[in-house]
Parts: C-alpha cells; sequence; structure tokens
C-alpha cells in the first residue's frame, strides 16, 4: 500500500479527521515550517535573519502584520540575543519558536545549553549550512551536528512536507511534562528550504486542537508560585540536574513514537524515530538522515528492479539517538555504509559513523562491516552514480573484499579521494581499530 | 549484577527526580535569607548623605540587589547585608545632588 492510499483510508476510517480543512497546497520548506508556525501561533518569536532560514522570520513577520498571529515578534540585534531573549520568555511560561542557521547557530551556542540546561521548550528550526570559513551558503549538518550534545532533541527532515510536520509535533513532545527540553527541527539548506513542494497543510483548527494549549509548570510571572530561575548551581547539585536532563531526552525516546503515531492517526503520516525503507530482506544498507535520502530511495528502487537486495535506513532523530533501532534493522546485514554530510575534523570518521559503530559495538560479532561516506559539505552535489557507487563498495565488502577504504569522502574532484587511513603518515593502533581490526 | 558503585550519602539533599527541573528554585528570594555583603570584598562601599538626597527614588529603582529601605516611600538607609559595591546607585544618583559615594571598604577597618 502507498502512502497516499494509506492516508486516504486512515481518513475514512477517523471520522474526526476535519477533511474539508486540509489543503494540498505549494510551498518552499522555509514557507511551511513559517505556516506550521502561524498554526501553532506560539507567543513569542525572537529572531535574527540569516540565509538560507530568512525566509522563516520574513513570513512569520509578515503574518504578524496581517493579524494572522498573535505572536509577539522580538527582533534582536544578533543571534545571541535571540536564543537568550527566547530563554527569557519561555522562562516567563511564553510557548517560544525560533528560526537560523550554519554561524547563526554557532553564534547562540551558549545560550543553547541554558536552553536545554533550563529544560525551557524553545522550537528552533535550522535551513542547515556549512559553517566558515570558507564562507558558504549550502546545505550542510555541520552546525546542527556540532551542536547535536547541547541538550536538544534533533530532527532531520527529509522533505517538506516532513519538516512541516515536524515543526507541529515538536511543541507536542518538547513541551510532554515526561520530556520539558528544546527541540531543533532541521532542514536543509535550499535543498528543501528554497525548494518548493506540495505538501498537505492541516487545517488550522486541526494544528491547534492537536498541538493543545501550554501551561508552564514554573513561569516567572505566576504571582501565584513565585519560583527562580538561573540560580547558581554548586558541585552538589550540578550533577543531579544533569541526571533529570538525562531522564527527559530518554523518556522523549516514547513521547516522540507516541506522538508520531497518533499524528499519523489523525492527519495520515505517521513518524517514528527511524525510516527504514526496503530494509526487510536488505543484504546491504545506506544510513543517511536529511533530504538526500530521497536520492538513496530512488536509488534503492531502481536497483530493486534489477533484483539487487538493497535498502535505506533514514534516520529522523539524532538526540535522542536512535541505537535500538538502528540495531536492530542492521543485525544480519552483509555490509552497511553510514552517509554522513558533516564531517568531524581529526575524529575517526564523521559523527554519524562514530555513533552507529558504538551502538553496534554489543554486538560485534554478529554485526556487519559498515563504511563512512562523507558527502555534501557545503552544497556538494551528490549523484545517483556516487549512491550506486558505494552500493558496489558494500557488495565487495560482503565479499570479503578488505581494500574497501573505510572512511572516504564521495564527490571529490580527483578520484580516487585518498582515504582517512592512506593520509595516515603512521600505523597507529587507532588506524588499525579503523580497518575494522584486519 | 547490579551496580557497585558505593552509595552516595544525600545527608539530607534531594535525590536526582525530587529536584524540579533546571535549577528551577520554588523557594523564590530565598537570597534574602543570607547574608551576601562579604562579596564586596576589598571593594567600595556606598554611603548616602540624606541631607542631600531628594528622595527622586533613582537608586531604590535601580540596585540589582533591592538593597534601598523606604520607609513611607522615603529611602532611610542601605542593606550592607546584600549590598555588592557595584556602585550603580551612585552612578545614578543625579549628578546635581551626588548623595551617595562610595568609599574603600579598607577604610572602615
Ligand atoms: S553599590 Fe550596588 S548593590 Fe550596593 S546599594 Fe549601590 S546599587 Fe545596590
Ligand atoms: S538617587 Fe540620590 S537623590 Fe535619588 S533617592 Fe537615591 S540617594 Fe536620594
Amino acid at each position: 500500500m502507498t502512502k497516499t492510499q494509506k492516508s486516504k483510508d486512515n481518513l475514512i476510517q477517523n471520522p474526526k479527521s476535519k477533511i474539508q480543512n486540509r489543503k494540498v497546497v505549494i510551498l518552499s520548506g522555509n514557507n511551511a515550517v513559517a505556516n506550521a508556525l502561524r498554526q501553532v501561533d506560539p507567543h513569542v518569536y525572537p529572531g535574527y535573519p540569516i540565509t538560507p532560514s530568512t525566509k522563516i522570520m520574513e513570513t512569520v513577520a509578515e503574518f504578524i502584520a496581517n493579524g494572522k498571529m498573535q505572536c509577539e515578534m522580538v527582533a534582536v540585534e544578533s543571534e545571541h540575543s535571540a536564543m537568550s531573549a527566547a530563554v527569557g520568555a519561555a522562562a516567563g511560561g511564553a510557548r517560544v519558536a525560533s528560526a537560523t542557521a550554519a554561524n547563526g547557530l554557532a553564534f547562540m551556542w551558549e545560550v543553547l545549553y541554558i536552553a536545554s540546561g533550563s529544560h525551557l521548550p524553545i522550537v528552533l528550526a535550522i535551513g542547515n549550512r556549512a559553517l566558515s570559513a570558507p564562507i558558504n551558503g549550502f546545505a550542510d549538518h555541520g552546525e546542527s551536528m556540532g551542536s547535536r550534545d547541547a541538550g536538544w532533541i534533533q530532527f532531520y527532515s527529509e522533505s517538506v512536507q516532513e519538516a512541516y510536520d515536524n515543526i507541529i509535533q515538536a511543541f507536542r513532545i518538547g513541551e510532554d511534562s515526561r520530556v520539558r527540553l528544546p527541540v531543533m527541527v532541521c532542514l536543509d539548506g535550499f535543498l528543501l528550504t528554497h525548494t518548493s513542494e506540495n505538501i498537505t497543510m492541516q487545517g488550522d483548527d486541526e494544528v491547534t486542537d492537536f498541538v493543545g494549549p501550554y501551561h508552564a509548570e514554573f513561569s516567572l510571572l505566576d504571582p501565584d508560585k513565585p519560583v527562580s530561575h538561573g540560580l547558581s548551581d554548586p558541585p552538589s547539585y550540578y550533577m543531579e540536574h544533569k541526571m533529570r536532563q538525562q531522564a527527559g531526552m530518554e523518556k522523549a525516546r516514547e513521547v516522540i513514537e507516541e506522538v508520531g503515531a497518533e499524528y499519523g492517526k489523525r492527519f495520515g503520516r505517521p513518524y517514528g524515530l527511524v525510516d527504514p525503507y526496503c530494509m526487510d530482506d536488505a543484504e546491504t544498507a545506506i544510513i543517511i538522515l536529511g533530504s538526500e535520502a530521497g536520492r538513496v530511495k530512488g536509488v534503492v528502487d531502481k536497483m530493486r528492479e534489477a533484483g539487487k537486495k538493497v535498502g535505506a535506513l533514514r534516520l529522523r532523530t539524532v538526540r535522542p539517538f536512535p541505537d535500538e533501532q538502528i540495531v536492530r534493522q542492521l543485525l544480519g546485514l552483509k555490509a552497511v555504509a553510514i552517509m554522513d554530510r558533516s564531517y568531524a575534523p581529526g575524529a575517526v570518521g564523521a559523527p554519524m559513523f562514530q555513533e552507529v559503530r558504538s551502538a553496534l559495538y554489543d554486538y560485534r560479532d554478529s554485526a556487519p562491516p559498515i563504511v563512512n561516506r562523507i558527502y555534501g559539505l557545503g552544497g556538494r552535489e551528490l549523484r545517483n552514480a556516487d549512491v550506486r557507487n558505494i552500493f558496489a563498495e558494500l557488495d565487495a565488502l560482503a565479499d570479503g573484499d578488505a581494500t574497501v577504504p573505510v572512511i572516504q569522502m564521495v564527490g571529490l574532484r580527483g578520484e580516487p579521494a585518498p582515504t582517512w587511513e592512506e593520509m595516515r603518515p603512521l600505523e597507529t593502533p587507532i588506524a588499525v581499530a579503523a580497518k575494522r581490526g584486519k | 549484577m547490579s551496580s557497585l558503585a558505593p552509595d552516595v550519602p544525600a545527608n539530607g539533599l534531594p535525590i536526582w527526580d525530587e529536584l524540579p527541573p533546571g535549577g528551577v528554585s520554588e523557594d523564590a528570594g530565598s537570597t534574602s535569607r543570607r547574608t551576601m555583603g562579604f562579596w564586596r570584598g576589598g571593594g567600595q562601599r556606598p554611603l548616602i548623605d540624606l541631607n542631600l538626597c531628594v528622595q527622586c527614588l533613582h537608586c531604590w529603582v535601580s540596585c540589582p540587589d533591592a538593597c534601598f529601605i523606604l520607609e513611607d516611600g522615603q529611602v532611610t538607609c542601605i542593606n550592607y547585608d546584600h549590598c555588592k559595591g557595584c556602585g550603580i546607585c551612585a552612578n545614578e544618583c543625579p549628578p546635581m545632588v551626588n548623595a551617595i559615594v562610595l568609599v574603600e571598604e579598607r577604610r572602615f577597618g
């Protein structure tokens, strides 16, 4: 059954769905995010514009000016101030949203930790873009990957539709009393932010009803229940508070699944922590996140037509990291490639490779060999041929070919690109480990 | 086998899931029960001359530690148990009045 059939059936079975309110519209990613924000109508939007997510702030400002949102927009002088204003407003009990990208997110860095450490469920849209230098305005997951340990829940959207759906769910997930953490919704710069797509936009009342009203448990502006925020934490308390944060992140796993399932029931588009594609009988697979998952799925379709047992696994969340779901999908496979749209200079492979490999360690006797392919940095185009080539390498790896490189960039001029192993001057113990214990 | 890590005695402090999240304190204003004036250290102490004061209340409104004590809406004295010696009050007192001066702490012995 295709996705469209599924959603239609769901609507027929669910009389509560107000089908007359939903409509198919052509929207860019930025416009879709702005429309989701219009429908949720948070109390405060502190913002500072930056390419490629400027249009989100512009559109929200337009909605406010035209009386379509009650939201208070706070125009500030920098992203550091934008996130600071978001923290202040959220501590005051407001529902808060904002958007940024690349260097803007980097400038928010200090305050990202204050938002998460204070358990303030702010929703932040990221138009993923490469960090300078050299200055580059195009798709790259470097900035959000860099902030993956800032204590925020992180979603990576595959499509404009998903970016819209993720924003709506983000409020429910972040505000859930079991979680109460800020949420980043990432969408690839230009590939999603500026690309128009047919999407189904739910009715305003459906979204209001799904998200529900927000009641901050600890508001600075509630005179009946006075509280202090932002106090200094001595060594005798700090670890207890970090444990509390961890508990919220762990609970987020079930809350994300619950909210994604309810969203599917109501609106016909269910979501989970991971998105497996043709994985049931796959022998080799590519793990990827973001918009290029669509390309990998397309190549999988073509290769399946030719009888190849290939699959794709898209990670929808990076925090919390869906290790169990990944392991469940990977065990029994013959070879796997992790595709990262970011890299970590001097580390053994890019962030998702490190984490997937670490998740497999407890299952090392039955885990497939895995390799890392770093692609698309600074908006470098990924071609179908690159994906097919990675699947061919996985076939060789499955056949025991020890010459298949472990960590390598794809799409670099002057093929074949040197591998991480080749660039090492010495045969260090880590270099040996990187060669899968050969 | 469960953890072999030795218990850390709670010593009357809350354990992690008994605390409100995010370092929030439901005991707002608890600092008023502590003396924090020693933070002035070897810095400066503001002195107010009520003979010069015109009761504009600029100092009262701008002191970050709410140190100015009012009686019947009039400034009467400074609470040195909470004054950190930042000098904002002396700066905010109108230049024509200058009722607050900052004096080095060591001169008080
Ligand atoms: S020096 Fe600072 S803390 Fe002390 S009374 Fe003046 S404004 Fe308040
Ligand atoms: S600012 Fe100066 S004049 Fe005004 S109330 Fe304070 S001490 Fe008096």
